[in-house]
């Protein structure tokens, strides 16, 4: 498990998620883009101790790393922020910012930026890369029981933004 | 199955992840709770919004042939730290090879072969040492193996087989996570008379299926392979203990 030519075979069919994991958790498509490159390099260098079992958690686990250190160095209010999340609820979009987001995409996507990374990282393996419970627990290095509470949580406040009046009339009532 | 109830496994059956007995109550209860239904209609409608909305991100265009200019050929200057598990008995392996064939010109001694394996052997006898601290032992205490295996789960990427003994004089007290040469290990820890033993596990890919024994500081240890896992036993018990729980293990 450690030559060149594993590594491009068994790791690289999963950039596409390594990167879209990195672009959920920064919130960017240009830092994830850097930070991704990193992820991979640093992955290479550990391919050695990769056991064969599966790539693509492995793989996302080094990118998530990559990237909370990332953010420890580049962006020190985001990662304090994430730590209790309980604390640094970060208010739903206004009324204003629903009618700007003039479909159901850009509405999603404005309701999970404004999750906790911890929390939009579950959603994110979950809904989108379809991983299970374990291997999110895996990746992420926290409990089973934790990846169930954090998401239920993460679902509940993305639900409170999607069920508020539909935007266009909040706006008319204004 | 209460509403409390329902609404804390409402998210794991959505997910498919409850076992089929928790999935039946709880579609049980729906039937009779229109609360319990809507909250899974509606988390129902959020998935789906969600996979509507096709939010999950497409690789930029050449991001994947600049990382692969990036990548260098070989990882080989920290592959000789960073595959260290192996390389102790691969070295040990290699050096009992040439010890054999160098026997015969007088050349190298059976000393030089265990110093090798010595170089292992003290790092694993050096954290059963440091798990004898107060407090260090397990991180999962348990006799029962039906608490112990599964505590493993989503912490190491395989699972080691964990059985009590205590009829056969070896008690499972419990287990832990340890790092051996950069890598997490899963440890198992029985009890033999006083004494306590670590048996660390990890997969070992080779194939590799030398055995190995020895002592260090007055550490007993044995090493060998089964299933694909590396098995390294290490105790103060004596060595016939140390042989006697290899073999339960192995049966």
């Amino acid at each position: 498990m450690q030559d060149r030519e594993q590594f491009d075979r068994l790791v690289l069919p999963h950039l596409r998620a390594a990167f879209n994991l990195a672009r959920w958790i920064l919130r960017s498509r240009e830092d994830a883009e850097d930070v991704t490159q990193e992820a991979l390099l640093r992955a290479f260098r550990f391919f050695s101790g990769f056991q064969g079992v599966d790539a693509r958690a492995w793989l996302l686990q080094i990118v998530r790393n990559t990237c909370y250190t990332w953010m420890e160095k580049n962006r020190p209010m985001d990662s304090a922020v994430e730590f209790d999340e309980s604390l640094h609820l970060s208010p739903l979009p206004s009324p204003e910012e629903q009618a700007l987001a003039s479909n159901e995409r850009e509405w999603l996507i404005k309701a999970l930026e404004r999750l906790s990374p911890r929390s939009r990282e579950v959603i994110v393996l979950r809904e989108f890369e379809g991983c299970s419970y374990k291997e999110i627990a895996f990746i992420t290095a926290i409990p089973i029981g934790t990846v169930m509470s954090t998401l239920a949580r993460a679902r509940e406040r993305l639900q409170e933004f999607l069920t508020r009046p539909d935007p266009k009339e909040t706006v008319h009532d204004l | 199955m209460t509403c409390d109830d329902s609404r804390s496994v409402l998210h794991a059956y959505l997910d498919g992840e409850l076992e089929a007995p928790r999935a039946a109550e709880f579609k049980k209860h729906l039937q009779g709770c229109a609360a319990c239904t809507r909250a899974l209609e509606s988390q129902e409608s959020l998935r789906s919004s969600m996979q509507r909305a096709k939010l999950s991100e497409a690789l930029p265009p050449g991001l994947e042939s600049k990382i692969r200019r990036q990548l260098p050929e070989s990882p080989a200057p920290v592959h000789a730290k960073k595959f260290p598990v192996l390389s102790w008995l691969a070295a040990a392996a290699v050096l009992l090879l040439v010890a054999g064939a160098s026997w015969k010109y007088g050349q190298i001694s059976r000393e030089r072969v265990n110093a090798a394996v010595a170089v292992g052997a003290a790092e694993i006898v050096d954290a059963h040492i440091r798990a004898l601290q107060p407090g260090h032992l397990t991180d999962v205490t348990s006799t029962d193996q039906h608490t112990v295996k599964p505590w493993f789960d989503g912490k190491v990427p395989f699972a080691p087989p964990v059985r009590d003994f205590a009829e056969q004089g070896f008690p499972l007290v419990g287990g832990r996570l340890d790092v051996f040469q950069g890598q997490t290990v899963a440890a198992l820890v029985y009890g033999r008379r006083k004494h306590f033993v670590s048996v660390f596990v990890w997969p070992e890919p080779a194939a590799e299926t030398e055995e190995y024994t020895g002592a260090q500081n007055g550490y007993q240890w044995i090493s060998w392979k089964q299933n694909g896992l590396r098995f390294c036993a290490v105790s103060d018990a004596n060595a016939d203990d140390l042989t006697a729980l290899k073999n339960l293990l192995g049966r």
